[in-house]
């Protein structure tokens, strides 16, 4: 087998351009990688045959003198976004058999520029967990494994963690994800990868399917800050059929990298060290500020005072959201309709159709949710719930704002752990804590990145966030690209293909 | 005078608030690019947006808003230039995305009123509340198979606005008159066709009752989707009689939802097995808040025509109509264009009472529609003003109406063909009439003791002039002469 | 907050979704944990602090009034679980 499936985005587009390889060596590459690996349960639907005609089809365009800023590049797609004529499920049974009959904005324009896609990865049901074991096509192993327990199959992370294990195993070049509360950037950490969140409203939504509507936003997962970079420069853009993405230029998002951290400012802000966070984790972030301040950067001690709210609030925000954006899967128009009970040739009722297709298309974390969505926007606790939470929104975004008048970016811990066993997953709450260093920026909308920059004493990938002042993702990579630098970080999972 | 019901303990009064939803006139969709052309086949006019296709989203139509904005200036309230559209949060088999886009903490328009024009001359002003935006849904049909619906979204997604009134109305005079006004002056703007038999408009109507000289609101009904001036009245009618027998026999008035049935003239329960709804409405995420600017409304506002009560107030220091005949004429956009165009330069009065009599009982009788007549506003001129020139009389100008009615030909030339023109020429009537006079000494003679037998001569001379004397002058003659 | 029986029974109606009667209790104390925990805001001073309604501080774009959209009832019922010519059929809906 060729390792051109190891290969960095930037590395296969030079290779390509070199004529030292075609695409559909590339991309059989990953193809073939994508079958050895197939036990990751990354793919929900792979379409090889498809990514192999788009190769051959890159590769004439490319003898034509086309040089799309992503020609050939194989890549996976989070199947969250719709994609026109391909099987899109959210990961959730009620969409089983769904296939649009459109292509979602961000997606085409990866396409435009050339890319090919691999196939539909797996992911959280509905993009709702922090574990990708909420699935209805099966869990997600994460080709990381731990020498305490190496027979144990860890949890890739989630939502995006199907894209976070073919990035990581290899199986494609990048991939795209969605993040609401953490969803690239956490998978990312898990896996040793690389996962931006870019600012709410860089990515057009249209076509995404929804999880939770003002935090909801596509980015990059990929193996060097430089290919983040280069894959967003596809995704971002204004569409004027997403009224919330945001009318401003898309930059050159690689043309900073290299600048260094000379002069920068860096904030660590005191209200991410909590309770109970693993001393390691603790050791890389400051060891991360030192190698930064050997940079050049200044490294500066801020205060985001209401850093811990921002998990309550996000509970109440994205669920009531979710129970809204959810509702249209009834199985009138569209996939999953259950069968009428037992022994009876129909429904009694158009109410019973639904009820008994959304509680047999919906798994529990999805039901829970939609639940304690409908339940806080109820009559009467509107305000005590989803508006109290949005003021606290506020608040968190102004925190960010002030903090950003003093330092140029901010650098935290992804995670408060390292990936877990899929069978040792906390449970509720607990688990809604693995989201406790992420899910500040996304209730503030600000562009977040997250680095491998070390490893556990377990030997699994640990990471570090960036955040950035909104629509300033240049900037952002550029310090990114400082700490991938100074990190160093070349380790390999042991499932990779 | 407001309608009051006279129940066996004492008076009671009727207290009525109205939510009409009225469609925006508007090429496409609230939210999407499909188009709002009525009756297209199933499911044509839906975009993916409209049938809530995942990941699809909406993007506000700006000419909804400019109607919205043009609608509340017309009834003069207050623009809210910060709007906010909320989601509905409901299950329905025609609703697609579970939720109805509307705006209920922010609406687009405030506080106005509306004069509301009842019998005898006498009007009232009639707060309104609000007017928002929101999303129409689609239909289920239920008579095409036995053991299903089907469903069409074709409606899905056209922009309704819903004008809520205050509870100012006292009866169903008022509340007919109040939805006629509203009609009236929703189609002056352009803001909807106002056609009811479509379902463009149609009305919610909250109807309560309370004790003469009480002061406060009794528990109310809301009779959904009345889609008629004169269902109106009668759902009020029937509805204010129900809960004044039900109060008096010691019952209560349940707050519920009602019906109205037409055939039988009665609202009924729509007992809904649910507990009361629960719409969990929220701000849509999707949508960021409406900020319009000043400009915007002020560029609408001078753009606005002329509306009905100023027009009504124009033909009658204009044109010296009464107050009751500028009101008819008024009453419809068109209406009110024709006459002018009939009064322009001509005999305004005139004009007045040949297109409110004639021209209206024709159309009537005929059953078309004013923009179908086939006498057009300058052939009524025409025709007017050959009376006015004395070529014809008014008894001839029937008969040429209704020839003009029938055939479309101009005044002058049915009065050219039929040689209808009337001669007003004194000397050739006196020929005649002394020729008749030195033929008959016996007429004259009884006519001289007995004038009303001098129209036996207005006969004769009309039959010796083919009937086109002028009868005027023929009565002025015989007048002289028979003394 | 702690979430009852019947506030389950009544959530799940609200939100259409079938929940067996042996779940009702779990989910009565996984619904409560969530509440339990989103409760901590209670202790944050949010007097004076308007809602935020967008991350990105702009307001509503308008599009143009354009029919560009539509008349393609194959791309909007390509994915139906039923229908009759091009209505979507649905178990019989009860007035």
């Amino acid at each position: 087998m060729s390792e051109l499936n190891r290969l960095t985005i930037a590395q296969a587009r030079k290779g390509m351009a070199e004529g030292a390889f075609s695409s559909v060596e590339l991309t059989q590459s990953c193809v073939d990688a994508m079958e050895a690996r197939a036990d990751l349960g990354a793919f929900i639907t792979p379409t090889p045959e498809a990514a192999l005609e788009a190769a051959a089809e890159a590769d004439r365009k490319r003898a034509a003198g086309d040089e799309g800023a992503l020609l050939g590049i194989p890549l996976g797609i989070k199947d969250l976004f719709c994609t026109e004529g391909v099987q899109t499920t959210a990961a959730s049974r009620i969409l089983e058999g769904f296939k649009p009959t459109y292509e979602s904005t961000v997606t085409r324009n990866l396409l435009r520029d050339g890319a090919v896609f691999l196939g539909k990865l797996n992911l959280d049901e509905f993009a709702m967990g922090s574990s990708n074991t909420t699935s209805y096509y099966g869990n997600v192993v994460n080709p990381w494994q731990s020498s305490d327990k190496p027979n144990m199959q860890l949890v890739p992370g989630g939502s995006s963690g199907g894209s976070a294990s073919a990035v990581a195993a290899r199986l494609c070049l990048g991939a795209t994800g969605t993040d609401t509360g953490g969803s690239i950037r956490q998978p990312a950490a898990f896996c040793g990868i690389t996962g931006l969140k870019p600012t709410y409203g860089r990515c057009s939504r249209w076509g995404v399917v929804a999880f939770a509507s003002s935090l909801d936003q596509a980015g990059p997962m990929a193996r060097s800050v430089e290919d983040c970079g280069l894959m967003l420069g596809s995704m971002a853009g204004y569409d004027p059929m997403d009224t919330t993405s945001v009318d401003t230029p898309v930059p050159d998002y690689t043309a900073e990298l290299g600048a260094g951290v000379k002069g920068l400012k860096i904030g660590i802000p005191q209200e991410y060290r909590v309770d109970g966070m693993p001393e390691e984790i603790e050791k890389l972030w400051m060891e991360t500020a030192e190698r930064l301040r050997a940079e050049g950067a200044e490294i500066v001690e801020i205060s985001l005072p209401h850093t811990h709210a921002a998990l309550p609030a996000y509970y109440i925000v994205a669920p009531a959201e979710a129970s809204s954006n959810l509702a249209r899967y009834d199985g009138v128009r569209y996939g999953f309709r259950s069968d009428a009970p037992e022994g009876l040739p129909e429904f009694s009722s158009l109410e019973e159709m639904y009820a008994t297709t959304r509680g047999e298309g919906f798994g529990p974390e999805v039901q829970r949710r939609i639940m304690i969505g409908a339940y806080v926007l109820s009559a009467g606790f509107y305000d005590a719930y989803y508006n109290k939470a949005r003021r606290v929104r506020t608040l968190i975004a102004q925190d960010f704002s002030r903090a950003f008048e003093q330092v140029d970016a901010i650098l935290t811990p992804t995670t408060p752990s390292p990936a877990f066993g899929i069978t040792e997953e906390p449970t509720g709450v607990e688990m809604y804590m693995n989201d406790v260093f992420t899910v500040p920026a996304s209730m503030a909308g600000i562009p977040g990145i997250s680095v491998p920059v070390g490893m556990s004493k377990d030997g699994l990938p640990l990471g570090v966030q960036l955040l950035g002042k909104p629509f300033e993702e240049v900037g952002l990579l550029r310090v990114a690209q400082a700490v991938e630098t100074a990190a160093d970080f070349t380790a390999a999972p042991q499932l990779m293909a | 005078m407001a309608q009051t019901i006279k129940g066996q303990t004492g008076e009671w009064e009727i207290v009525i608030g109205m939510e009409v939803h009225a469609q925006v006139l508007s090429e496409s969709k609230l939210f999407s690019g499909a188009s709002t052309t009525f009756g297209k086949a199933p499911n044509h006019n839906v975009a993916l947006v409209d049938a809530a296709l995942p990941g699809m989203l909406p993007v506000l139509n700006e000419e909804c808003v400019r109607q919205a904005v043009r609608s509340g200036l017309g009834i003069k309230a207050a623009i809210n230039l910060y709007s906010v559209f909320d989601r509905k949060n409901y299950f329905y088999a025609d609703l697609p995305q579970g939720y109805q886009i509307s705006q209920l903490y922010h609406p687009i328009v405030g506080e106005g009123e509306l004069t509301i024009d009842l019998e005898e001359g006498e009007s009232r002003v009639i707060g309104i509340e609000r007017i928002h935006l929101e999303q129409d849904a689609g239909k289920s049909i239920h008579d095409q198979d036995p053991h299903r619906s089907f469903i069409d979204l074709n409606r899905t997604g056209v922009a309704l606005m819903e004008i809520v009134s205050k509870p100012d109305l006292r009866g169903g005079d008022e509340a007919s008159a109040y939805m006629t006004k509203l009609r009236s002056i929703l189609r002056y703007l352009g803001t909807c066709d106002g056609n009811m038999e479509q379902g463009s408009m149609r009305a919610d109507v909250n109807v309560s009752v309370r004790p003469m000289g009480s002061t406060e609101l009794g528990t109310r009904t809301e009779t959904k989707n009345v889609n008629s001036v004169r269902f109106i009245r009668q759902a009020v009618e029937y509805e204010a009689r129900r809960q004044v027998e039900l109060l008096e026999s010691g019952g209560k008035v349940v707050q519920e939802t009602r019906l109205y049935d037409p055939t039988k003239g009665e609202t009924r329960s729509m007992r809904s097995k649910e507990e009361a709804h629960d719409y969990r409405y929220f701000p849509d995420p999707d949508l960021l808040p409406l900020q319009l600017n000043q400009d915007f409304v002020d560029a609408i506002a001078a753009d606005l025509p002329e509306l009905p009560d100023e027009k009504r107030a124009r033909f009658e220091a204009d044109y010296g109509l009464s107050n009751y005949d500028a009101g008819v004429l008024v009453a419809e956009k068109e209406t009110g264009d024709f006459f002018e165009t009939v009064a322009k330069g001509r005999d305004a009065k005139l004009a007045a009472n040949w297109v409110m009599g004639e021209l209206f009982g024709a159309l009537n009788k005929a059953g078309v529609e004013l923009a179908n007549s086939p006498v057009s506003a300058d052939a009524l001129g025409g025709l007017i003003e050959a009376i006015a020139s004395d070529t014809i009389s008014g008894r001839t100008a029937k008969d040429v109406f209704a020839i003009m009615f029938e055939t479309g030909k101009s005044a002058d030339a049915i009065i050219d063909e039929q040689g209808l023109k009337q001669i007003s020429d004194e000397g050739a009537i006196e020929t005649a009439l002394d020729e008749i006079i030195a033929a008959n000494p016996a007429q004259v003679e009884k006519a001289k003791e007995n004038p009303k037998l001098k129209g036996w001569f207005v006969g004769q001379v009309m039959k010796a002039t083919g009937g086109q004397a002028n009868p005027g002058v023929v009565n002025k003659l015989i007048n002289q002469k028979l003394g | 907050m702690s979430i009852t029986r019947e506030t389950v029974e009544q959530a799940a109606r609200l939100a259409r979704l079938t929940v067996a009667d042996e779940d009702k209790d779990r989910l009565a104390g996984e619904l409560s944990a969530i509440l339990g925990f989103v409760e901590q805001l209670d202790e944050i001073n949010t007097d004076n602090v308007e809602p935020l309604t967008s991350v990105v501080g702009a307001t509503a774009r308008m599009r143009k009034d354009e029919v560009n959209a539509g008349d393609y009832p194959e791309r909007v019922l390509a994915n139906a679980p039923d229908r009759v010519t091009d209505f979507y059929a649905v178990p019989k809906v009860v007035e």
